[in-house]
């Protein structure tokens, strides 16, 4: 199989800002590719170059095996984009949106109008199909905008941040959605803020810093170079934290680390919820009731820290 | 030629999407129709008796006037739009999809075009019932509105690239009017070009504005008597300085706004 998006050393100024800066990218048929980055890491300028909406300073991209830049015209028959802000008209209705953009691929007045209703009917907004769309929720708008990069069935979609700002009912909607449309088979590049929707959703993951790729590989082995999962347990006795750091040592993978201000001990798991359920056993039959007990995940904050030592702050501006 | 067919189709596309935001709030199509209604009768009632136009009723003289003064300010719209669809999303879905480059553009002066179409009939009407009439037939009287609305659809390309310089739509809302005050005021809209003086009487008898308010009152039989319409070749042949002014207009701003277009949406 061919990679149907690739970038090589794509580079974007902006003066003296470098928004993106010498990026590779290999997204096979099929697959999905998440770029998961801070506010200002570069996610969005790199969607922009790739869907024909910036040109690049440097470096050359292709979709589908047609160079951007080239034939920005023939690219844009062949993707679907889904933006940060979700691209729909306010003042039409979503079936009048939809089929807009039917019109705008050139699929003809029946064709336009029939593909808007198996949208609707899709993404269940068959309701709402004949209200302005200012009147939508915020993941309606979504869904609605979503519909309208799938108007031709696009062999390659972008998605910017696709769940941003949408509550937690509605981004898991969108994770069912998203999960849909790989299962047909396209081509997917999306970018996140968090770690849990890229594990979920994409094959592949590049994180990205201050415009450059950082890392790379499977949300399986991001995760082993965080070292993955930890217990954390937090005590209420002073006297007990060093029989919490004993329990604690004979389950987890590794020596644990302990705090005794916050009487708080921790350690690196591999057995998910059984390191848990044994932990509780021995604590519990060492007389030991925790305050806390947890199972830590590692967040995009972990992924920044143990890769730059920093945490991932908006860094604002470029996007 | 395809190319042409598929900017025309995507260009009725995006003026249908126009449209039916005019359909759904209707406010600025309101506030465009009073204030042509408010000068009508200002300038009738006000200024009426106050200015000599020999040979001609003032209120027939002032009509066509405000008719050019209509359009151009409705072409100001133009302006708003287009910062405002620039602002918001839809132009990046719109320049992501296989679509003519210039349909945006094209659907945004051709609705406001229609925008324009329907103040202008309700000017009419109000000019009708404060006195102006047509005295030189239909057919010239047709005329008159055709080049009316030719010129109102050049300006509402000047304005296009208005509204693709400026950075947000309030910017928009001064910057794609304030110009139109010397423009409109500067010309033979509301006082004879004879009682200018004679540092600003060439500048406002080349104005288009006048050109094209001169050819109206000459088509409609709105004109007053002798020199009080201007004197040299603009006052001989305002049909040909108009129409070519449109021509020019067009000729410098379609290109400009394209290529401003392409810009504002390619950062």
């Amino acid at each position: 199989m061919g990679d149907a998006i690739i970038a090589e050393r794509l580079g974007k100024t902006y003066g003296d800002l470098h928004a993106v800066r010498d990026l590779d990218l290999a997204v096979p048929e099929g697959t999905v590719l998440g770029l998961l980055g801070p506010n200002g890491a570069g996610k969005t300028t790199t969607v922009r170059m790739l869907t024909t909406l910036v040109t690049p300073t440097s470096g050359r991209c292709a979709v589908a095996g047609i160079d951007v830049v080239a034939h920005p015209d023939r690219v844009r028959r062949l993707i679907g984009v889904s933006g940060q802000y979700a691209a729909v008209d306010d003042y039409l209705t979503g079936y009048e949106n939809l089929e807009m953009v039917g019109r705008l691929y050139h699929l003809g007045k029946r064709r336009s109008r029939q593909r808007a209703r198996e949208l609707l009917e899709r993404f269940e907004l068959t309701d709402a199909a004949d209200r302005p769309a200012k009147t939508y929720s915020g993941g309606m708008r979504r869904r609605l905008d979503l519909a309208g990069a799938l108007v031709v069935e696009p062999p390659v979609v972008f998605l910017d941040e696709p769940t941003t700002g949408l509550d937690p009912r509605s981004r898991l909607g969108m994770w069912d959605v998203i999960g849909e449309l790989v299962k047909a088979g396209s081509t997917l590049l999306l970018t996140t803020q968090y770690l849990e929707e890229a594990d979920r959703l994409c094959d592949d993951i590049v994180v990205m810093d201050h415009g450059r790729a950082i890392a790379r590989g499977t949300a399986a082995r991001l995760k082993a170079q965080l070292g993955g999962e930890r217990l954390a347990v937090a005590v209420g006795d002073a006297e007990e934290v060093a029989t919490a750091a004993e329990v604690l040592r004979e389950v987890g993978v590794d020596e644990p680390d302990v705090d005794p201000v916050t009487r708080s001990v921790s350690v690196p798991i591999d057995r998910g919820t059984a390191a848990l359920v044994e932990a509780v056993r021995k604590l519990d039959a060492a007389a030991i009731t925790p305050t806390e007990i947890e199972i830590r995940k590692p967040t995009l904050d972990d992924v920044f820290l143990t890769l730059t030592g920093q945490p991932a702050e908006d860094q604002g501006g470029t996007e | 030629m395809t190319a042409l067919a598929d900017a025309a189709s995507d260009g009725w596309v995006v003026t249908r999407r126009n449209l039916i935001k005019i359909k759904r709030l209707p406010d600025l199509l309101i506030f465009s129709t009073i204030q042509p209604i408010m000068f009508v009768l200002l300038f009738a009632y006000v200024f009426g008796g106050a200015i000599a136009t020999p040979g001609v009723n003032y209120r027939e003289f002032l009509m066509p006037g405000i008719f050019v003064q209509t359009v151009a300010f409705g072409a100001g719209i133009t302006a708003i739009g287009l910062a405002d669809d620039l602002q918001k999303g839809i132009v990046d879905r719109f320049r992501s999809l296989p679509m003519s480059r210039a349909a945006v553009l094209v659907g945004r002066t051709t609705s406001d075009l229609i925008n324009n179409v329907f103040v202008v009939i309700v000017m009419s009407v109000t000019g009708l019932i404060v006195g102006w009439r047509i005295h030189d037939g239909f057919w010239r009287g047709v005329a008159g509105f055709l080049l009316l609305f030719l010129f109102g659809y050049a300006m509402s390309w000047i304005s296009a690239v208005i509204g693709l310089s400026v950075k947000s739509v309030e910017v928009a809302q001064s910057a794609g009017f304030i110009w139109m005050f010397p423009l409109t005021f500067l010309s033979n809209a509301f006082v004879p070009t004879s009682s200018l003086p004679a540092v600003l009487k060439p500048v406002a008898e080349w104005n288009p504005i006048s050109s094209v308010v001169l050819s109206l009152r000459y088509l409609w039989g709105n004109a007053p008597a002798g020199a009080a319409s201007g004197t040299g070749f603009p006052a001989q042949h305002p049909e040909w300085l108009a129409i070519g002014w449109c021509v020019l207009i067009l000729l410098v701003f379609v290109p400009m706004s394209i290529t401003r277009y392409r810009r504002a949406a390619s950062r």
